[in-house]
């Protein structure tokens, strides 16, 4: 929720008061899971350039080159608090989410990797969930699960951690949520529903026992996801597509206003176009709601004959799916909302950028007691379970699969492979977050040449507790840094990346988890 | 010997058969989507693995409804159903019996010994619903039976024909044991033995 603080500000920017929708708007936009306010300053630090990297964090995912045209999009990201909260579907719809990352891009996902802590082997409730949601998604869309790792330890009881990664690849031109000129704003999708809404803002906050939260979860539908898979794709190759957004965290508002921001445009909307799921949505509803499988494309419609806009409709039937036309991009820099005629929501694009906070909280010195360094017990926790339930083959593709790792698939069609790994060691970072991470890092770097790889990039999952905890944010920053420093060193870039703040729940925080996942090229 | 591949809303494993069966015949297959209302002049019709309609109700219920089974129904050609594909032929009433969810109630993928009479092949397999069930399993025309009982299927059966020999589904996947870097290239064997060599 917005701070005293943050509402005056915004009061200030727009010279008045905002109306409810607008509120809830800045609410969810000024959340630390969409805004990155506290880890922002620190991230900058980041190695993230090198010879490979065509495109550093800020997009959807990373692309890294690997020659003759080829490229590798890949991104990592983390569905903590959802999965906590309901298992199954948590974990399912953070597959789905980071999937549609990958191919939001114009990149075909070919392998799935996730990385799992939970609190014992005891913890059937949270472990069944997790497992089976994110076999029946990634098995549903066809997408081989190439690598899991699972890590026990107290801490996650109540703060399991799920944080899924997808490569995806491909050849041709690279899509970027970024819109060089004008178009229209087309919804592509499921209809919205009130599922998952506030989810953003759920997820920056601490937990406390016993409030259901249950409504704040989306529910994942695959079979939807692999239609908007391939429609998507081949709507790209029409060449009509000026940018592309997946509607992830706050839904709609961060789809539309992510597009405009980055473009330098203004957007205008409809949400009588919207299509809804229920009836009597409130315009904050629609605007927030986090159904899942939505995408938002900008298309240069305009410019298309009536058999060319035929011919998209008619690619959206092919895939029995429907498009909305829900707006358009305006040279006036506001994010206006419209209900028909009404106007429910005017804002200036640069007031709903909330402002970075420096948190820099050095503690004073000898006020961080690290932890002694405690090996982790290795439960006996049978893995084969784990990795029969995913489906490691499909696509044909994949040369090591589980239980090797790294991993390594083949690129579809070609005589390249490439080697893909993750890598956490909770129990070293929390006794030193500087030393824990560096050897994450390292050791990601040489098991990916132990293959015969050559590293190309990693992407992160930063796991922590409540940033407004000194401590908690002593160890972030001081694991973005030694990230920097040593990715620096081995010319190792990070591509893309998430944080997830809070994990804490009664006041219960997690060790620091810096996940990281490599991929390499085989040579 | 040309071939077709159909393809369901929600199939996934379209591209590694096209590829397995352009290696086996090689002749590269036709693609033939879901809704078309007219077979291509082709010798062997593929129902190719995935999640048909997510699988929703039953596996393969509602693909089993598509306009293009109505053509395969009249078919004398031969027919292939893998995974998913089976599931829709026994859907459609085009093989006998019925595949309900593994024993295990969890989906299974691993490398499995399937025999076909002495012939042995190691294979994948990667289903939910492959626990294959007939009253009568003495009146049905087996084809593959797996080695050891890995989803609680009727008589260990992986895959069977129907009556007059052109239609075919099995659970594993040949599809995925073919290139030299997978479990085995036995899906080569298989598919030369049932249709190459004749039958």
């Amino acid at each position: 929720m917005l701070t005293t603080e943050e509402t005056e500000i915004i009061k200030g920017t727009l010279g008045r008061v905002p109306n409810p929708t607008e509120t809830h708007v800045f609410d969810a936009m000024w959340s630390e899971h969409c805004s990155y306010k506290s880890s922002k300053y620190w991230l900058k630090e980041l190695y993230t350039e090198g010879k490979h990297v065509i495109s550093g964090p800020g997009e959807n995912a990373g692309v890294v080159d690997i020659g003759d045209g080829d490229k590798i999009v890949f991104k990592m990201e983390s569905h903590n608090h959802p999965s906590f909260i309901e298992p199954y579907q948590g974990a399912a719809t953070g597959v789905g989410g980071i999937m549609r990352d990958i191919f939001t891009m114009g990149a075909r996902p070919i392998a799935n990797l996730n990385s799992l802590h939970f609190g014992s082997t005891n913890d059937r409730r949270v472990i069944d969930g997790v497992v089976k949601g994110i076999a029946d998604y990634g098995n549903c869309v066809g997408i081989p699960t190439v690598s899991s790792k699972c890590y026990f330890s107290d801490c996650y009881t109540e703060n399991p951690l799920v944080n899924a990664m997808t490569v995806g690849y491909t050849n041709k031109e690279i899509f970027t949520s970024v819109p060089n000129k004008k178009g229209v704003v087309v919804y592509v999708g499921a209809k919205t529903g009130r599922d998952g809404i506030g989810g953003a803002i759920m997820a920056s906050e601490e937990f406390a026992e016993g409030e259901d939260k249950r409504p704040t979860v989306q529910v994942g539908d695959p079979f939807y996801e692999k239609l908007l898979l391939e429609a998507s794709l081949e709507l790209f190759e029409t060449g009509i597509v000026i940018a592309a957004q997946d509607m992830g965290a706050a839904g709609l508002t961060s789809s539309t206003t992510e597009i405009a921001i980055k473009g330098n445009y203004g957007i205008e909307i409809d949400l009588s176009a919207v299509p809804l799921r229920e009836e009597g949505m409130e315009p904050w509803e629609i605007l927030l709601s986090e159904s899942q499988e939505r995408m938002l494309f900008v298309l240069d419609y305009d410019t298309l004959t009536d058999r060319g806009k035929e011919n998209i409709f008619k690619l959206f039937r092919k895939w029995d799916l429907d498009c909305f036309v829900i707006g358009s991009l305006t040279y006036t820099n506001n994010f206006v909302v419209k209900v028909k005629e009404e106007v429910v929501c005017d804002i200036p694009l640069k007031a709903l950028e909330a402002p970075v906070l420096e948190r820099r909280h050095y503690p004073k010195k000898g006020d961080i007691n690290y932890a002694p360094f405690v090996p982790p017990i290795i439960p006996d926790f049978n893995m084969d379970w784990v990795w029969e339930q995913y489906d490691s083959q499909v696509m044909g593709n994949t040369i090591h699969g589980l239980p090797k790792d790294p991993a390594i698939v083949r690129i579809p069609n070609s005589n390249k492979g490439i080697a893909i790994t993750t890598m956490s060691d909770a129990h070293l970072c929390n006794h030193n977050p500087k030393q824990g991470v560096a050897f994450i890092i390292e050791n990601c770097y040489n098991k990916l040449k132990d293959v015969g790889a050559e590293p190309l990039g990693i992407t992160n999952c930063l796991n922590f507790g409540n940033p407004e905890n000194e401590n908690v944010m002593y160890e972030f920053a001081t694991t973005v840094l030694s990230m920097a420093e040593t990715c620096r060193k081995l010319e190792f870039p990070v591509v893309s990346g998430n944080v997830s703040f809070y994990n804490e729940t009664s006041g219960k925080g997690i060790m620091p988890t810096p996940v990281i996942g490599g991929v390499g090229l085989m040579l | 010997m040309k071939t077709a591949i159909i393809i369901f809303p929600g199939s996934n494993c379209d591209n590694e058969m096209e590829r397995f069966l352009h290696k086996c015949t090689g002749v590269k297959p036709i693609r033939v989507w879901h809704k078309e209302t007219t077979l291509p002049d082709v010798d062997l019709y593929v129902l190719p693995g995935g999640f048909s309609y997510g699988d929703y109700l039953r596996a393969g219920a509602l693909a089993s409804f598509s306009p293009i089974m109505k053509e395969l129904k009249k078919t004398d050609r031969k027919i292939l159903g893998i995974c998913n594909g089976f599931q829709i032929l026994c859907e459609a009433g085009l093989l006998p019996g019925t595949l309900r969810i593994n024993k295990t109630q969890e989906f299974i993928c691993k490398p499995v010994t399937i025999y076909r009479g002495y012939d042995k092949y190691n294979i994948p397999i990667a289903h939910a619903e492959g626990n294959y069930y007939h009253p009568h399993p003495a009146k049905v025309s087996i084809a593959f039976t797996y080695a050891e009982d890995v989803n609680g299927s009727t008589g260990f059966i992986a895959g069977i024909f129907n009556n007059e020999f052109n239609i075919l589904g099995m659970m594993p996947h040949p599809e995925r044991a073919f290139e030299s870097y997978h479990c085995s290239q036995d899906g080569l064997n298989i598919f030369e033995t049932l249709y190459t060599k004749s039958i």
